[in-house]
């Protein structure tokens, strides 16, 4: 499991030190300056240990998932691995959501779980879980360390899993009397690992093949993914650089945004089932599809059977089990997107070859004939707060700031990352794959403390905050100005607007009653509360807000009955959109179409 | 792609460490992937390793990903589908027992001797056939000699390997 050396290299100690040290001086050595925890007894040792040294920041959550998420979120505004250390038991068993939402989204997270000592493991010891077993489908790779010669070689390999090939999070489970007994210190291999190496470099050959395709395309198109943003600044540059290159339009999934700036007239939005008509009609009706750190997800393809029909596809993924998964390609290339990109750029310069007017020219013409219907209008009119206004008021007052935006999951995410620009990668934490309420607000937290100087955002739905309010309590005890930015619209949303569609009107347990008065809230918690409840008021609130140097939460009482669109509903085509109230196209809940999610 | 279900024998090499296994077997069933038959032992004391064999069926694209998923695994040091990489011999080992008078035991005796199985253990109204082959030629011994009291079938399950020189894992280190 380790690197080749059959015998660690063992530091010569005058005085050993204990587990607990081990696992801190690793962490240093990885890199770590900050852990999101919460203590209980089988890590009292390590928490005595972080008492007596002054290297590693710790930051005591109000509940476990809140520590994944904030993991998640420093994770995803630095490009660094986060770290979460809990207690065995229950401690462990809350990280589950926030692990299954990393390793969906491809968050590289380190999580530290406390166990009970190794001889009583399987006694139905007081708080032991089964913390490996539960936590093996939800994690990249998991470790129970029961040798302590094994310990610090297991802390520097769980980082280089989480963070290499495609970044995921894992599980190491410490017991007690490891953490508590001496253990040899060895440092961090630089060898090769001994099974995990994950592909990184392009096959010269599939490269050139991509550049016979891209040269001929007659109706390209960028299917640009978050594994792009996972691939760093430089791989999101080199993406720009070759989009701005070639001519294509380029759609980013709810993952890539920012992978490319939205400002650039060559971005045709967001695709899949909110997003907007050019972008999945583009993506309908090309020939040749440029895949880049995208994984194909049942939200972006709509009907499998009638996605993109007549193109031919590439697809550059570091995962191999990505590619032909969903969506059968013509071309797969397994790299890293930056490594590939650039390859990609060398050969597309080599060529000589140019943005093609002349043959681009009818392509863009028909796009912009789509743009032409604005898949993102609204009216604003009146009192009622429209929730997309909102949205762009706060996107443009919080212009010229160094500003980082995360959501929780509904309407409200989805208007945000229609009406939220996003010019620059890493400034937009959202949770994709796994749809969890309650990730916004402990992920705002994360990117704070990474980032304490600049204005973070979380864009919420009344009904997602609620589920990790607690968090409040730990973003006040260390000064952490996160703004919660609720759009109140006294409905879980997105239920709601399912229920509208497909359900007959019956709003079975969608109605949010009993609502906090969320003033008063901030106010309990040492917050800032601010309402707006018409749209008069709007820009006054958000202004305020950005001026407190304080954690402050808005409540933006918006319209109730306003849907997202465009949609395209579960099992449908991309073809098959419905842009407005006033559209025809029915939102047809086909047979097919109603058991997906 | 073709939605014909196929047949495949996949080979993995991996570090002898606990756990591995579940990994292995999770991802088939969190996935909704089959398992024909499983085998697994440690072939390498020195460095640790245990080779699993894993007989499957899926489409092109299943048995694709399952390749992939499980090369992905932190303890797997390589994956062959010894199916589609060249010829490859397969074997099964069975325990077959059959219980009734003697009449039925010396026909199933000179079946036994037919089909090379061999008798392991005998009493006086029972025996144990021990037969080594080919998945089928295991199934047509178990069909023929089920009307002769066939109470019970204990089978090993597939190992295989490639022929020729090609060889999994003694390269790698
Ligand atoms: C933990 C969790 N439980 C349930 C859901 C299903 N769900 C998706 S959106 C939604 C409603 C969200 O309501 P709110 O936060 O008020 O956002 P809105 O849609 O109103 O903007 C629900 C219940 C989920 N995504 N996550
Ligand atoms: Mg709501």
């Amino acid at each position: 499991m380790s690197a080749t050396s059959a015998m660690p290299r063992t530091e010569v100690q005058t005085q050993p030190l204990t587990g607990s040290e081990v696992v801190l001086k690793a962490l240093v050595e990885q890199g770590v300056d900050v852990v999101f925890g919460y203590p209980g007894g089988a890590v009292l040792p390590l928490y005595d240990a972080i008492f007596k040294q002054n290297s590693i920041r710790h930051i005591l959550v109000r509940h476990e998932q809140g520590a994944v998420h904030a993991a998640e979120g420093y994770a995803r505004s630095t490009g660094k691995v986060g770290v979460v250390l809990v207690t065995s038991g229950p401690g462990a068993t809350n990280t589950v959501t926030g692990l299954t939402d990393a390793l969906m989204d491809s968050v590289p997270v380190v999580c530290l779980t406390g166990q009970v000592p190794t001889h009583m493991i399987g006694n139905d010891a007081f708080q032991e879980a089964d913390t490996v077993g539960i936590t093996r489908p939800c994690t990249k790779h998991n470790y129970l360390v029961k040798e302590p010669a094994r310990l610090a070689q297991v802390i520097h390999e769980a980082f280089h899993v989480a963070r290499s090939g495609r970044p995921g999070p894992v599980v190491v489970d410490l017991p007690k009397d490891v953490l508590m007994g001496p253990a040899p210190y060895t440092p961090k291999e630089t060898v090769r690992h001994k099974t995990y190496n994950p592909r990184v470099e392009p096959q010269a050959d599939a490269i050139e093949r991509a550049l016979d395709l891209m040269a001929e395309a007659r109706r390209p198109i960028f299917y640009v993914g978050g594994g792009v943003i996972n691939a760093g600044p430089e791989a999101c540059a080199a993406v720009t650089d070759l989009i701005r290159r070639t001519g294509f339009p380029v759609t980013l999934t709810l993952m890539g945004l920012g992978a490319f700036p939205a400002s650039d007239p060559q971005f045709v939005g967001m695709l899949g089932m909110h997003g907007t008509y050019e972008a999945n009609l583009a993506m309908h009706g090309c020939d040749v599809m440029v895949a880049i750190g995208s994984r194909f997800d049942d939200r972006v393809t709509g009907r499998l059977d009638s996605f993109s029909p007549g193109s031919r596809k590439i697809h550059i993924d570091i995962d191999p089990s990505s590619i032909n998964k969903n969506v059968p390609v013509e071309l797969g290339i397994v790299a890293d997107a930056g490594r590939a990109v650039a390859a990609l750029l060398e050969g597309w310069r080599a060529r000589g070859l140019q943005p093609d007017g002349a043959k681009l020219g009818p392509w863009w013409d028909q796009i912009k004939a789509w743009q032409s219907r604005d898949s993102l209008r609204f009216r604003q009119s009146g009192d009622v707060i429209k929730p997309q206004h909102a949205i762009r008021r706060l996107y443009e007052l919080t212009q010229g700031r160094e500003t980082y935006i995360t959501t929780e999951v509904g309407q409200h995410q989805m208007w945000a990352a229609q009406h939220f620009k996003f010019e620059q990668p890493r400034h937009w934490m959202t949770s994709g794959g796994l749809g969890t309420m309650g990730y916004g607000l402990p992920a705002a937290m994360g990117v704070q403390v990474a980032h304490p100087d600049a204005l973070v955002i979380d864009i919420a739905g009344e009904a997602s905050w609620v589920m990790n309010m607690q968090e409040m309590s730990t973003i006040l005890q260390y000064r952490l100005p996160v703004k919660s930015f609720i759009l109140n619209n006294s409905y879980m949303g997105m239920v709601r607007q399912w229920q509208e569609f497909f359900h007959g009107n019956r709003y079975s347990e969608s109605y949010m009653d009993s609502l906090p008065d969320f003033v008063k809230l901030a106010e309990a918690f040492g917050a800032v509360g601010l309402r707006a409840t018409k749209a008069d008021e709007l820009d006054d609130v958000i202004k305020e807000m950005i001026a407190v140097d304080r954690p402050v939460i808005c409540d933006v009482v918006v319209d109730r009955a306003e849907n997202v669109y465009p949609m395209i509903p579960g099992g449908a085509a991309h073809n098959e959109i419905k842009l407005s109230p006033e559209d025809d196209a029915p939102v047809r809940g086909s047979e097919h179409g109603m058991v997906l999610v | 792609m073709t939605q014909v279900e196929e047949r495949h024998t996949i080979a993995v090499l991996v570090d002898n460490e606990p756990g591995v296994l579940a990994r292995v077997i999770g991802l088939f069933s969190g996935r909704g992937y089959n398992i024909d038959s499983l085998t697994v032992a440690e072939v390498d004391a020195e460095r640790s390793r245990s080779r699993i064999n894993i007989v499957t069926h899926g489409t092109a694209q299943v048995i694709e990903q399952i390749k992939a998923l499980l090369d992905k695994l932190v303890p797997v040091h390589r994956v062959a589908d010894l199916t589609i990489d060249g010829p490859s011999v397969e074997r099964e080992l069975a325990l077959i027992k059959v219980v009734g008078g003697r009449e039925q035991l010396v026909q199933a005796l000179r079946l036994a001797d037919f089909m090379h199985a061999r008798l392991v253990d005998s009493s006086i109204e029972s025996f144990v056939f021990e037969i080594t082959g080919a998945s089928d030629q295991i199934d047509a011994f178990i069909h023929l000699i089920e009307p002769l009291g066939l109470t019970e079938v204990s089978r090993a399950g597939v190992v295989a390997m490639a022929r020729g020189p090609a060889s999994l894992g003694r390269d790698d280190s």
